[in-house]
């Protein structure tokens, strides 16, 4: 009876293909000399190659954490290539001179990088491999003093602002994965939204991995000054291989006082095949603090593919009366596996934090929401409302919830909420008997859970997020 | 030509027989009601008829509209002028009324060849519809059926046929768990949704909502059979004697 819950899987990865393109890429393995390699390549200076080389070292001495509720075998760090680029790509004078053959990837990914071409109001980063290949609509922010570039030519062009921040929200040593990352990040995208600025269009940038057994490391650094705004959209794809590949990201964000980030995310690397084989490892760091008064950090993500996901964007309250927010979709399909969720943690006082998180598992996904909510003593009538619901698709597949919560005053409140439920043949046969089909009547119940995180999501996003849901979970109900 | 004609029709729930050979026959502009104790196979006939996927048709043949009923998805009876009212209406968290009502209009008038009807005009459409079952708009900004009521559950499900005006009608005892008021005003709905274009299948444990949806036919089910065919005094007669003198000897039944 089950059987018809459990066979709507099957659209291909439609992002799956990839581009044949000489590159640049180094052997694989990772050395003291691999760093120095890549940060030779880039020209940095000396501060960088530094810190770089404290990452590596303290790298050296921590190892792989295995508390997330994933399996996987182990990864041989020294099989994995830590740089490649298209050895067409240098510094370009205009988008103009773009590679035509990287123009075709992102036009087929429906990213086009032409100006007149774009979406009205959302400038581009557009992350190939290791290193960014264009960013548009750069003049006209520049005009309102907004920096958005790619990491590498931050470090050229504002190394102050990169030497301050860098590294001041989540450090090299944070995590082993976060270590990694300093080590041997390649590029990413750099924002710096001056006091007072407005951002007037939605800043995105597009990661795609192309070439194999690379790992891709960027590094995403935000900053908005004093009363600043800034939204700021992420989307990721990567071509259909059999092998897994490494993806350690570090996102940081700091929101300066009165100054407000969003950032949002639709992730769909390749998550694997039918049977598990192939997909990206999706191992990223992602943190913003609120370091100012009344600042505001707000995340949003749409997690829909990774053969395995270990992400936990998350806030430090640090400003008086500071926002911290988090919402979440994350879908598991076929042997995809999450271990996602987000620390608040409130120094603060009267800091407020919201956490709403959706799971759904179909297939034989595995879905875990692991979350912290920690109250420091002196964040006095610091709020948590926290809201963490599971949907299973079919009876194969797993939810799981590991919320922690520490408050450690007296004058604080902390809500948690949590709910599982199942999609139901009850549920898709009372649509089916008022007309719609099996796969129009599953993307109304889960378009209908996920409301709350959707209605986060800026309006083109939105679409988007609803339209991969649906294609994630094509064939889980048939 | 009837517009809905059963014949020989079994069907099993798993392993287990429920229907074991209905044969009925209803024309267009009819309202037939079924009777029949807890476990006749009542409820069974109904979701079998809007093609539930945990019911197996083991046998017999099913004619909608001159076609092979038995033949069609579910959503495609639907789109085809059936309509269940469920016994049990499902919620669905997050999903308005209004999109919901809106998206299960539209799948038919697609169906039919016609233009999809845009959310300012089936806002009109709603208008007149919420009337007849004593509604009013906050509803349809409500999630389907999620925190409603009983009383509401039923108003919704009746408000669902008065918008898809199907052809043919089966409510799933719409009546269980209503108060008097609430019967009457569900009844009320329902019977200015009766047409000569329409037929109703009814069906019910108890006499009492065919007091206020008078049928033209009642069908004891007893069994999964048919075993007792009469106008509406025979609802009273039921109502009088119980079932059992219509029933086989104990222990053949399930």
């Amino acid at each position: 009876m089950s059987s018809t819950i459990e066979s709507l899987v099957g659209r291909e990865y439609k992002h799956g293909f990839s581009t044949d393109i000489a590159a640049d890429t180094l052997p694989p393995g990772l050395t003291e000399e691999t760093v120095r390699a890549i940060s030779a390549k880039k020209n940095e200076p000396a501060f960088l190659l530094e810190w770089r080389l404290k990452a590596y070292r303290r790298w050296l001495t921590m190892t792989e954490p295995h508390w997330p509720n994933v399996k996987y075998p182990p990864i041989d760090y020294q099989a994995v290539s830590y740089y490649s680029a298209p050895k067409t790509a240098k510094p370009l004078g205009s988008l103009d001179e773009l590679d035509p053959k990287i123009r075709e990837t992102y036009d087929k990914l429906g990213i086009p990088l032409s100006e007149q071409k774009l979406l009205a109001g959302v400038a581009v980063d557009a992350v190939f491999d290791s290193v960014s290949v264009g960013t548009t609509y750069k003049a006209e922010l520049g005009k309102l003093g907004i920096i958005f570039c790619s990491f590498g030519e931050a470090v050229r062009e504002h190394p102050d602002l990169v030497e301050k921040y860098l590294g001041s929200v989540v450090p090299y040593s944070d995590n082993f994965f976060a270590a990694l990352n300093s080590a041997v990040f390649s590029d990413g995208s750099f924002v710096y939204v001056p006091k007072g600025v407005r951002c007037p269009m939605e800043l995105s940038t597009y990661f795609r991995i192309n070439a194999a057994d690379t790992g891709q490391f960027e590094r995403t650094l935000i900053i908005a000054d004093e009363g600043a705004y800034v939204s700021y959209l992420e989307g990721c794809t990567a071509p259909k291989r059999s092998t897994n590949q490494l993806h350690a990201a570090v996102v940081e964000l700091i929101a300066l006082k009165g100054a407000t980030v969003k950032y949002s995310t639709v992730q769909n690397w390749y998550a694997g095949d039918e049977e598990g084989v192939g997909g990206i490892y999706n191992f990223v760091t992602k943190r913003g603090k609120a370091l100012g008064n009344d600042s505001k950090i707000s995340w949003t993500q749409v997690e829909t593919g990774s053969a395995i996901t270990w992400k936990y964007p998350s806030v430090i309250l640090q400003g008086d009366r500071s926002v911290g927010e988090f919402y979440s979709v994350a879908v598991v399909n076929n042997y995809q596996q999450a271990d996602t969720g987000t620390k608040m943690i409130h120094i603060g006082k009267d800091t407020k934090s919201t956490i709403v998180s959706k799971g759904i598992s179909a297939g034989k996904g595995n879905n875990s929401y692991r979350g912290r909510v920690q109250v420091l003593p002196r964040a006095e009538r610091a709020r948590n409302y926290t809201q963490c619901d599971s949907m299973l698709i079919g009876n194969r597949c797993g939810a799981h919830t590991f919320p922690y919560i520490e408050v450690q005053n007296n004058s604080s409140i902390v809500e948690h909420e949590a709910s599982t439920s199942k999609i139901g043949e009850d549920q898709i046969f009372y649509l089916r008997q008022r007309g719609l089909t099996a796969e129009n009547a599953v993307s109304m119940i889960v378009a209908g859970f996920c409301k709350e995180v959707f209605k986060e999501l800026p309006m083109e996003f939105a679409l988007e997020a609803q339209q991969l849901l649906g294609i994630t979970l094509e064939g889980s109900v048939g | 030509m009837s517009l809905l004609e059963i014949k020989d029709l079994s069907a099993n729930a798993g392993d287990k027989e429920i229907l074991r050979g209905i044969n009925l026959a209803v024309n267009l502009g009819e309202v037939h009601a079924i009777m029949g104790p807890n476990g006749s196979g009542k409820s069974t006939l109904a979701q079998v008829l809007a093609g539930h996927p945990a019911y197996e048709v083991t046998s017999g043949s099913v004619t909608y509209d001159g076609q092979d009923l038995l033949d069609m998805d579910p959503e495609v009876r639907a789109q085809a002028g059936v309509f269940l009212a469920f016994q049990y209406p499902v919620e669905i968290p997050g999903v308005s009324n209004a999109y919901f009502l809106r998206s299960a209009y539209n799948a038919k008038r697609k169906a039919q060849g016609l233009e999809e009807v845009d959310p300012m005009d089936f806002l009109d459409i709603m208008d007149a519809r919420l009337k007849y079952v004593d509604l009013d708009g906050s509803m349809l900004n409500r999630s389907v059926n999620a925190g409603f009521s009983g009383g509401e559950k039923k108003r919704n499900e009746i408000l669902q046929l008065a918008v898809l005006e199907p052809k043919l009608a089966i409510l799933d005892e719409t009546d269980s768990g209503l108060d008097i008021d609430a019967l009457r005003t569900v009844a009320d709905g329902v019977n200015k949704m009766r047409s000569k274009n329409r037929s109703f299948v009814i069906v019910t444990h108890y006499q009492r909502l065919l007091n206020y949806i008078v049928p033209d036919f009642v069908h004891v089910l007893a069994n999964g059979r048919i075993v007792r065919s009469g106008g509406k005094e025979l609802a009273l007669e039921l109502e009088e004697k119980g079932y059992d003198w219509l029933t086989e000897p104990a222990g053949a039944r399930a």
